[in-house]
């Protein structure tokens, strides 16, 4: 089991390096100057912006640049923000929690809404409840974030005056009204992220159970006289549950899509909304940073879940 | 054996035969890929013969109406420049629709060439191909999309004028990004196929790889692709609503449907139905299309076709 874990590990690395690799490279085929600006301006001398661009190293050659450009991203050093007046990596941080918090309410919701309906399509498949459920997880998955986001704002804040639309960093109260405002202001985020995940897991988790339903070890637990409760929890849905670990880690780089447009339309103040803000400020070391940081997450989380998933299954053996 | 016979000698000879219409008469008994089917000519009819009959400009500017509601004079409202919104979503739908099957092409191309070659050579460039597919799973999309358009957006828009530039970039990177389910769809079908008595049959008679391919191969794995290219439609549509609604897709003047929501969002309160209209219309596609590639999984399946015999 350790020693899968190290070797999960150690082979994330070679894809760290290959996505920076991918991302050094589409930074480095574009187009644009640091110095377009310098060169432009008849008060500095053609020497002086040598001189600087030989300080700055960019005259090096491609794979000096990238290792050292690495380096600095390893090292979390990100540069300064021009817009925010701040450190990128501090700013960063302190955006990162509030994402973390609404994606990962979200995915609890989506896992909430999908393991019981799957289950309960599965175990009756093609009566009305499959229908239905089948159905709404078909319109759920299709819906789009960006337009169940508007239609929320549209029912909750506007029509019933529930929910409000703006979420705020910091709350004017202390106490349990601090909490319940917190909350107030994370529910239609969550919601619109957690439904759509809800919907694409319900369909995993139903052709998952249905795949291990008709095994025959299934029916020999009822013929030895469990109890349905007990055959369909503990025995079926933990064997479904894992191939729906690994579709669930090929869903987390759509979820982190997700969380940039619903953090967009609710002015969520978390990473996403930052790298829209940071892309229409021009703000180039913000708009690096942050894809860097979410390509690592992306890279963590299908890490957890491959270990997730030798854990479940004990038959995983790593060659 | 002689569903292989058949099979084989539906593909390559005559355009009509029971393969396909087998598969077609699959598809229509599934009742809602039928209805998806309805709906999506229905929307792709409007796009393409509307404009010539609907002939309200896309720009006319009117301030005296602007933000009305649905009316006789403006069947689907009008926006905050009292821009009439039903030849806008006409003229987006075009942009939209074109903007999802040029990179469904873009994305099943790519996917199948690495998906073949890696399926066919095997060994140490099959590895390597499945390294970088795999690379490629892994990156985030709408992170990286907004990057690239971040950076090339206004080199390409230099070089092919506004339009031509936004469109190429949009759709080349979402092709780009999307091609990884193919590629892997591909291979695994080669993996499978090549070692078939038909394709042995074919190599011992003496065809060259390209011809084993291309004839004997290829036409055999198309069956997943179908399915995968109908998503990848619905999928692209997506990604460039959400970026034309982030506000870094299409600009104003190019209203495709997520550019239209991205200029109703502000005016919710007042004007619901301008936002109401282009989201509906990328639900109503999204779902059609999805419910299309359902029916078509279920009509394509080969286990289906030789057990329904």
């Amino acid at each position: 089991m350790s020693k899968y874990v190290i070797r999960r590990v150690v082979i994330a690395v070679p894809a760290l390096l290959g996505i920076s690799l991918a991302l050094f490279t589409v930074l480095a085929l574009a187009p644009g100057d640091p110095f377009e600006e310098l060169v432009t301006n008849p008060n500095v001398p053609p020497e002086v912006t040598a001189r600087l661009r030989e300080q700055l190293g960019l005259d090096d050659p491609v794979l000096v640049r990238y290792v050292r450009w690495l380096g600095a991203m390893l090292r979390g050093e990100w540069g300064f923000s021009f817009a925010s007046r701040m450190d990128v990596d501090r700013l960063i941080l302190q955006r990162l929690p509030t994402t973390l918090w609404v994606l990962g309410a979200a995915q609890f919701l989506g896992i909430l809404v999908a393991l019981p309906i799957g289950t309960l399509s599965a175990m009756r498949p093609y009566s009305v409840f499959d229908q239905v459920a089948t159905t709404l997880a078909f319109i759920g998955f299709s819906l789009p974030t960006f337009f169940t986001g508007l239609l929320f704002i549209l029912v909750f804040s506007i029509s019933l005056d529930w929910l409000p639309f703006i979420y705020q960093a910091d709350i004017d109260a202390t106490g349990w009204r601090w909490y319940w405002g917190h909350l107030r202001q994370a529910i239609m985020p969550i919601a619109v992220l957690g439904l759509f995940q809800g919907a694409a897991l319900t369909r995993f988790v139903r052709s998952a159970v249905l795949d291990v339903i008709r095994l025959d070890y299934v029916n020999t637990a009822r013929a030895k006289g469990l109890s349905e409760q007990i055959t369909i929890v503990k025995h079926v849905v933990r064997n479904a549950l894992i191939p729906v670990v690994t579709l669930v880690a090929l869903q987390i780089p759509a979820i982190f899509t997700g969380a940039v447009i619903t953090e967009q339309i609710f002015r969520v103040p978390g990473i996403g909304s930052l790298l829209i803000a940071s892309i229409l400020a021009n703000d180039t070391p913000v708009v690096m940073a942050i894809t860097f940081v979410l390509t690592a997450l992306v890279l963590i989380s299908s890490l957890a879940a491959d270990i997730v998933y030798a854990v479940l299954d004990p038959r995983i053996s790593y060659n | 054996m002689a569903t292989v016979a058949d099979s084989l000698g539906s593909l390559t000879s005559a355009p009509r035969t029971s393969l396909w219409q087998e598969s077609f008469r699959r598809f229509t008994k599934h009742r809602l890929a039928m209805v998806g089917a309805v709906v999506l000519f229905t929307m792709v009819v409007a796009v393409v013969a509307g404009p010539f009959i609907y002939r309200v400009p896309i720009d006319e500017i009117d301030f005296k109406s602007k933000l009305q509601s649905p009316s006789w004079t403006h069947p689907f409202g009008t926006d905050d420049l009292g821009q009439d919104v039903l030849a806008r979503m006409l003229y987006g739908g075009r942009i939209s629709l074109a903007v999802g099957i040029a990179s469904m092409l873009i994305a099943i191309s790519i996917g199948v060439l690495i998906g073949a070659i890696a399926g066919h050579l095997g060994g140490v460039v099959d590895n390597v191909l499945m390294r970088i597919t795999d690379l490629f799973i892994s990156l985030p999309g709408l992170p990286l999309l907004l990057l690239i358009m971040y950076l090339f957006r206004d080199t390409l828009k230099k070089l092919f004028g506004p339009e031509a530039g936004v469109f190429l970039l949009i759709v080349a990177v979402i092709g780009g990004l999307r091609w990884m389910v193919v590629a892997r769809l591909v291979r695994a079908q080669f993996l499978s196929l090549r070692e078939k008595e038909f394709v042995e049959a074919a190599r011992s008679l003496g065809a060259r790889p390209l011809r084993e391919v291309w004839r004997h191969i290829l036409p055999n794995a198309m069956g997943p692709v179908i399915v995968a290219a109908t998503i990848d439609v619905a999928a692209a549509i997506i990604a460039e609503s959400s970026l034309s609604f982030l506000g870094l897709g299409f600009p104003p003047d190019i209203p495709s449907w997520g550019r239209i929501l991205y200029d109703a969002k502000d005016n919710l309160e007042f004007a619901p139905h301008w936002a109401l209209i282009p989201g509906t219309a990328i639900f109503l596609t999204v779902l059609s299309i999805s419910y299309i590639g359902d029916g078509l999984r279920d009509a394509l399946d080969p286990r289906k076709v030789l057990g329904g015999k």
